[in-house]
């Protein structure tokens, strides 16, 4: 068994070795399984993988054009109690995003007001003037939010990312939990975890009760995706079919009659909502880049005239900006009136020179992302790093301050994956996955959990080596 | 459904129904080569490659009909666009596309037969693997029609799933027998000479029916009772009469779908009356070979008809 490291947070192993409560069921479980039954089950689970065509594909790599994330088959557990008051936190913070949302496109309140600097969004290449005066169908932007959390300690969840464009892993999330449940299906009847199954259906009511009021009693909707290259396609169609929607690309749709409309077999048929899986630049090559074929030409004039649905709005990109990130507990309490109850990690914004300072100082101590930056690349992990490669690093931060931001190491809290000599240790995080509708927010129990797979690595990016599990959280 | 989606599955399924009948068509030809010497064994396999449609792209970087290299270059070869490996690999790209048309089933039976013929045809297939990989060929198509059979909703995306496997192989079918048209002529049989009956053998293999055949007609063979067979018989699933049963019954469940018919009804009426009330001297009487090329023609007329009437393109 696993002996956790003293210096950070284990959410299985307690320092003395004993398990922590919300492990113990699974724990009671795996003490009766034969190891190497358990070593055969690893096996099984990546060709399960393989032949149900779950992959990504991974930008700049040629020969493995669809690529597994790596499955790991101990689950990350989090008790009811500690579920409830981490959703108390997201809400609050997704409302908040949501009102941020409207409020940068309307009056601007929270810039008059001088809690946020203006060049913030200015400088922001995802803030659109074509939304500018513009409130979406029942005044959402923010349909489908991914919020990205660590965590230090039995009570502390920090965030460390929001993801209002367009979040993926939530098709991880629900075949895991698949997978898991076909593996060790007796578990399931030990351990009372809350079901994440209806996630899909939860997403269709979402987006039903999204559509413009020109939308019928069942409103027409439409997932589009860049296509099959694209790296997230499995996600796309995963999420399609299960909701029983049309799977769209650009060169399918086309404005009919003044509203996005679908070419069938039989002919043009309206679209109310579409959930869009390509990006704002993407959309229409008549507002945004002119040499995109991905697009509907006029899609943002039956936008504006409030007859189809675009989910996630354009222009919520802004709030995956690091720098905005910097700006949340501001942005919370400017809002809801209320303290955040997540905390963000503590970040330096470099564009401040005093901050600034200090970064070039500790550089070997931080982490450096680029505000804009996402995926793990372009950043600079301190400790990690070999002195030549702090050294380039620091020119390119010398260059543009304005585009990093800072935050230190933290000690993430690690959870067991199974190795060939047993359990042992590794740092995690958490996507949760937020639907927003008129009919108000609504978190679904579970989400994405992703591992760094080598020992001691902070990097749990799919893109970058990391791995996945099943998240539970218990019926309890 | 969308136009697109249409599109996609029925050239999946047309893809999938042509790596099928290539399959049996090389495994009819290796079995009639082993029996051979070296020049027939050559005019086989270039007939082979004629009855493919494959024989100028070959021609091009060989200079002669060998098993081995006909095999390499239907399989697998690189410079085959037309490879066996290739139309698995694009009926798994289309099952892609159309991920959320088609089951769970579906998608894993193309997918891991994908999985499986790209590691059977990642190397050259050795002699004495062939009929092992072409086995898997076969095997791998009916995987993916049974699942289709058994799991899939008879609606449209169905229809044109049928569609295009019907269309396809009433093609392959046309295209065999035209290739050895000239073995079925009557004029042959009364000629009284010793007749080669394991050509006809070949036929009836490399369309599946050589039991079937034998069946109905107590051992006995001639060439006007298999013309009949595999032009006419209904109840023979790769003759062009059944092939255009299924067809007709398709489009016209689409026609019903839509409440309307299209181009390709009209065209499917034109090409019934081709085929309806003829008997097999009908047939030999406008010429077998005409027959062939007529039918080849207005079959694919169909398949275009299709195409625009359910907007598989803008």
């Amino acid at each position: 068994m696993s002996s956790s490291d003293p210096t950070n947070f284990d959410e299985m192993h307690g320092p003395d070795g004993s398990i922590r409560s919300a492990y113990r069921g699974y724990n009671a479980w795996l003490e009766e399984q034969d190891k190497s039954w358990m070593r055969r089950k690893g096996a099984e689970a990546e060709s399960f993988f393989r032949r149900t065509g779950i992959t990504f594909n991974v930008y700049g790599e040629q020969d493995a054009e669809e690529r597994l994330i790596p499955f790991d088959m101990v689950p990350r557990v989090v008790t009811g109690g500690e579920w409830r008051r981490l959703s108390r936190g997201i809400e609050q913070r997704v409302r908040a995003l949501n009102a941020f949302m409207h409020d940068l496109y309307h009056r601007q309140e929270i810039i008059r007001s001088g809690r946020l600097p203006e060049r913030l969004f200015r400088d922001n290449s995802a803030w659109l003037p074509q939304m500018v005066g513009f409130t979406p169908p029942g005044g959402v932007y923010t349909h489908i939010v991914g919020i990205d959390l660590v965590r230090t300690g039995p009570d502390e969840f920090l965030v460390l990312e929001d993801n209002a464009r367009t979040p993926s892993g939530v098709s991880y999330m629900l075949e895991n939990r698949e997978t898991m449940m076909a593996m060790f299906p007796e578990l399931f009847t030990r351990v009372k975890v809350q079901s994440v199954s209806n996630y899909p259906r939860r997403l269709a009511a979402s987006l039903a009760a999204s559509a413009p009021a020109s939308a019928g009693s069942t409103p027409s909707i439409a997932v589009l995706t860049p296509g099959i290259y694209n790296s997230a396609y499995f996600e796309h169609a995963f999420l399609a079919d299960k909701m029983g929607a049309e799977l769209v690309e650009g060169s399918d749709l086309r404005i009919v009659d003044g509203k996005v409309q679908m070419r069938t077999t039989d002919g043009y048929r309206p679209i109310d909502v579409l959930y869009r899986r390509v990006d704002d630049d993407f959309l229409d090559p008549l507002t945004f880049n002119p040499d995109s074929v991905l697009g509907i030409p006029g899609i943002m004039d039956v936008y504006r005239a409030g007859n189809i649905t675009i989910a996630n709005a354009p222009g919520t990109g802004v709030a995956d900006d690091k720098a905005i990130y910097s700006f949340m507990p501001e942005i919370v309490e400017f809002y809801t009136g209320e303290k955040a109850l997540l905390p963000n990690v503590e970040t330096w914004r470099c564009a401040d020179p005093d901050s600034l300072k200090y970064v070039l100082d500790n550089l070997e101590e931080l982490v450096v992302k680029e505000v804009h930056g996402s995926g793990g690349y372009g950043m600079l992990i301190g400790p990690t790093s070999s002195k030549k490669e702090i050294r380039k690093f620091r020119e390119k931060l010398l260059e543009k301050p304005e585009n990093y931001i800072a935050q230190p190491t933290l000690s993430l809290s690690t959870c067991p994956i199974f190795t060939r000599d047993g359990l042992a240790p590794r740092h995690v995080d958490l996507r949760p996955f937020v639907l927003c509708s008129p009919d108000g927010v609504d978190i679904t129990p579970g989400g994405l959990t992703r591992v760094a797979l080598k020992k001691g690595s902070l990097v749990v990016n799919s893109s970058q080596g990391g791995g996945t599990k099943d998240t539970w959280v218990l019926d309890d | 459904m969308l136009g697109r989606v249409a599109e996609g599955i029925f050239w999946m399924y047309r893809y999938l129904e042509r790596a099928e009948n290539t399959a049996r068509l090389l495994a009819a030809g290796h079995r009639m080569t082993l029996t051979r010497g070296q020049e027939e064994a050559s005019q086989e396999w270039r007939s082979v490659l004629t009855t493919l449609g494959l024989l100028n792209a070959y021609d091009a970087d060989h200079d002669s009909y060998t098993g081995a290299q006909v095999c390499d270059f239907v399989l697998r070869s690189k410079s085959n666009p037309e490879s066996v490996y290739n139309m698995f690999e694009r009926a798994r790209t289309n099952a892609r596309a159309c991920r959320s048309a088609i089951t769970m089933e579906v998608w894993e039976a193309v997918n891991e037969g994908w999985m499986t013929l790209r590691d059977l045809l990642a190397r050259p297939v050795r002699d004495a693997n062939l009929n092992q990989v072409l086995g898997a060929i076969r095997r791998e198509s009916t995987l993916a029609r049974g699942a289709t059979h058994g799991s899939m909703l008879r609606n449209e995306v169905y229809c044109f799933a049928r569609m295009g496997t019907f269309i396809e192989r009433a093609d392959a079918t046309t295209r065999i027998l035209d290739v050895k048209y000239y073995l079925l002529l009557p004029s042959l049989a009364y000629v009284g000479t010793v007749l080669d009956t394991s050509q006809w053998d070949n036929i009836l293999r490399s369309l599946s029916g050589e039991r079937a055949y034998r069946w109905l007609n107590a051992g006995r063979m001639d060439a006007r009772s298999m013309a009949d067979f595999l032009i006419l018989d209904p109840r023979f699933p790769r003759s062009l009469t059944f092939c255009y049963a299924t067809l007709r019954e398709n489009l016209n469940e689409l026609a019903q779908l839509h409440g309307r018919e299209g181009k390709s009804h009209v065209a499917m009426r034109e090409a019934d009356v081709k085929l309806a009330g003829k008997t097999v001297e009908d047939i030999f009487e406008q010429g077998l070979h005409q027959f062939l090329i007529e039918f080849r023609n207005s079959n694919a007329a169909i398949s275009t008809a299709i195409a625009e009437d359910y907007r598989f393109i803008p």
